[in-house]
């Protein structure tokens, strides 16, 4: 295959949608496969990719359904390619298992997921924000997962550059939170001189193949990653595997497979937790949210602080591992948290686990398949405040 | 005999912990020590070589053996394996299926990398059942035949594996069986020769399961049923249909080329690069 190669193309400012922002910050990470299958509204990022990714010595498939999607980019990881998909709710659902695969092999990928409504084939037009537990949970068994949202152009671009770092850096898959709105919503968007980005890759093996342990068990938690063929011939096994990547039922190897792929994240949350906080310090009423909920919510609190109202935000763009930490300090120092979002209550059912004081909780859902007003956001503050 | 098993040892994994789960008499094993003669007679290098499988019995062949292998979900290994060939086109990959991993679960990811015809080569155990679970009907299971999921009889007709990757439009697909082990190994080689998706189905039988709810005997009876079962496709022209009845041809059933989906796409990547922004 030809060499991957940056375009050095002088790129003026642009009046794109958010699912060209997230193909752009793909190309950006350096995603250089991507395999899917057309799902509104997550279609156009796979057009893009089709005509973008060849251009830089890529390759794009159409694959023959969303399962079939993520097994080839995890494989094409396997092989040493950042990869990608993208998808909706229903194809989401058909990629669970071997995005679990991808969890246990610990194969870097960012999987996209353009939120809409469902269950099932649901409301594919309008936008939603159902799946952040099926995100966090959809696969089977104990796994530790990065999820991150989006919540304009600004940040399809960015955050899908920080999917990739972190899918690299921490040997995961890490999904990407999208919906109908940030999809679509057209902003200008002044993409950055490539060399003022931070692109992350995997730590590849420095010792000789016959020293090298696949699966050690390293304080950080992340071993290096061999590339299929690159002469570290190993095995890589959906099974509970030892540090060789050999099937085990040993108790202490098993437990110790299990802590690892936790710790790995636990050890850097700090680094993986972004949130973004606005008017926090002297705020009465806390805004808790993310996604495109997170732009009315911003709006909200400016309408607010223009007639006085005390209103700050706590933006998450990070769901998980779940921010504890800013979710806390803010509970501590709020009367009240409200958090809309496009659900029946997920994200307010974390902020409400932590339970650490007295703070009123108040969840602000819309499931009819439309966005939040800033409005209506505001009558909520009028009436707790 | 002794000089045979040496070849074999070069290229098992001997420092795997544990042996492997196959049963006494299992014709995996044949398919393993042919796939491994014909990947020495190719001369590659063991890094050259990925296998991909899927889960059953039949896919925990990688496993076993000093390549690069991969050992993914159930019935998805030529998805995995798409993804790695198109990503390291110099690797030669090579997927192993059971009958039910590739033809129920995995069949339609089956009939879309031959459509494709992507440069992987795709060994199909064929026992007739769902072995790894305990002889469950599979989508090869024969008509009139009993499993642990048909008690009253398969009322389906199988699939005839060779013949669907012939249609689907495959490059090369032949048929061997464990029986005609040596025959096997020529397949196999000519499969990973040849460019675009080669599939070799390779009946094989499972006593434990499958023989044992049809009373067919031993493994050894299941292999000679094999034998007095198989007819060299060269042959097959002569023979009259009451002749051939119940029986199935062995040997190159197709052998053509077609657009490859990796050197297509190769092609458009350049093209690609060259145009202007
Ligand atoms: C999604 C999923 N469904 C079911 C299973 C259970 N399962 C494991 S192996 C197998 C069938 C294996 O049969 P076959 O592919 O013919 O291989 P064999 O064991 O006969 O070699 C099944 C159904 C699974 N692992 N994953
Ligand atoms: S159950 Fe059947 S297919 Fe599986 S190892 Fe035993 S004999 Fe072989």
């Amino acid at each position: 295959m030809a060499k991957h190669r940056t375009l050095k193309v002088v790129r003026p400012p642009a009046l794109i949608h958010g699912n060209a922002a997230i193909a752009r910050g793909a190309i950006a990470a350096g995603c250089r496969f991507f395999a899917g299958y057309p799902i509104t509204p997550a279609t156009e990022i796979a057009e893009i990719m089709s005509r973008e990714i060849p251009r830089h010595g890529g390759t794009f498939i159409q694959m023959e359904d969303e399962i079939a999607s993520m097994g080839a980019i995890v494989g094409a990881s396997l092989a040493g390619v950042k990869a990608m998909t993208a998808t909706s709710g229903p194809g989401f659902c058909l990629m669970q298992e071997i995005l679990g695969f991808a969890y246990a092999t610990e194969t870097p990928c960012v999987v996209v997921n353009v939120m809409r409504g469902g269950p099932s084939t649901g409301l594919p037009t309008r936008p939603s924000q159902s799946d952040v537990m099926l995100s966090r949970w959809g696969a089977h068994g104990n796994h530790a997962s990065i999820v991150l949202a989006v919540s304009s152009v600004e940040d399809c671009f960015h955050v899908t550059l920080k999917a990739f770092n972190f899918s690299e850096k921490f040997r995961t898959p890490v999904i990407l939170l999208s919906d109908e709105v940030v999809a679509h919503t057209r902003a200008i968007f002044s993409p950055p001189e490539d060399d003022g980005l931070s692109v992350i890759n995997r730590v590849r093996p420095s010792v000789p193949p016959e020293w090298y342990i696949p699966y050690e068990n390293t304080a950080r938690g992340v071993p290096p990653m061999a590339i299929l063929g690159d002469g570290y011939r190993h095995n890589v096994t959906g099974l509970v595997h030892d540090v060789r990547g050999f099937p085990t039922e040993q108790k202490e190897e098993v437990r110790t497979f299990y802590e690892r792929i936790h710790r790995k994240i636990d050890l850097n949350r700090e680094e993986i937790e972004i949130f973004e906080s606005v008017f926090l310090d002297d705020a009465d009423i806390c805004l808790i949210a993310y996604g495109s909920a997170s732009m009315a919510a911003l709006e909200a609190v400016h309408l607010a602080r223009k007639v006085n109202l005390k209103v700050g935000l706590l933006k998450l763009t990070t769901l998980f591992p779940f921010p504890s930490k800013p979710v806390e300090e803010v509970l501590n120092r709020s009367r009240v948290v409200i958090v809309p979002e496009m659900n029946f209550g997920q994200i307010v059912q974390e902020v409400k686990n932590l339970g650490v004081c007295q703070t009123r909780i108040i969840p602000m859902n819309r499931y009819d398949g439309h966005m939040f007003a800033p409005s209506e956001i505001l009558q909520k503050i009028r009436e707790v405040y | 005999m002794q000089e045979s098993t040496h070849l074999i040892h070069q290229y098992l994994r001997h420092d795997k912990k544990f042996p492997h789960l196959w049963c006494p008499g299992c014709g995996n094993g044949i398919v393993l020590g042919a796939l491994i003669r014909a990947i020495h007679h190719l001369g590659c290098s063991k890094n050259e070589i990925a296998l991909v499988s899927g889960i059953g019995c039949s896919s925990r062949m990688p496993t076993y053996v000093d390549f690069n292998t991969l050992h993914t979900v159930h019935g998805r290994a030529l998805t995995f394996a798409t993804g790695i060939k198109l990503a390291k086109p110099g690797l030669k990959v090579i997927s192993i299926m059971g009958d039910g991993d590739a033809m129920a679960i995995g069949g339609n990811h089956f009939i879309h990398a031959a459509r494709r015809n992507i440069d992987i080569t795709a060994l199909i155990m064929n026992n007739s059942i769902y072995g790894m679970t305990g002889g469950q009907s599979s989508p090869t299971t024969p008509f009139g035949s009993v499993s642990a999921t048909a008690p009253y009889t398969q009322i389906e007709r199988p699939f005839q594996i060779a013949e669907m990757a012939i249609a689907s439009g495959a490059s090369y697909v032949a048929r061997g069986t464990v029986y005609h082990a040596r025959k096997l190994i020529g397949l196999i080689e000519q499969a990973i020769r040849k460019p675009g998706f080669s599939v070799v189905e390779i009946i094989t039988h499972c006593h434990v399961q499958f023989g044992k709810y049809n009373q067919m005997g031993s493994h050894i009876d299941m292999l000679k049923w094999q034998k007095s079962h198989a007819i060299p496709v060269e042959k097959a022209g002569s023979l009259s249909d009451e002749a051939l009845k119940d029986k199935f041809t062995i040997g190159v059933l197709a052998n053509r080329d077609f657009p490859i989906f990796d050197q297509e796409y190769e092609k458009i990547r350049q093209a690609a690069m060259q145009a202007q922004p």
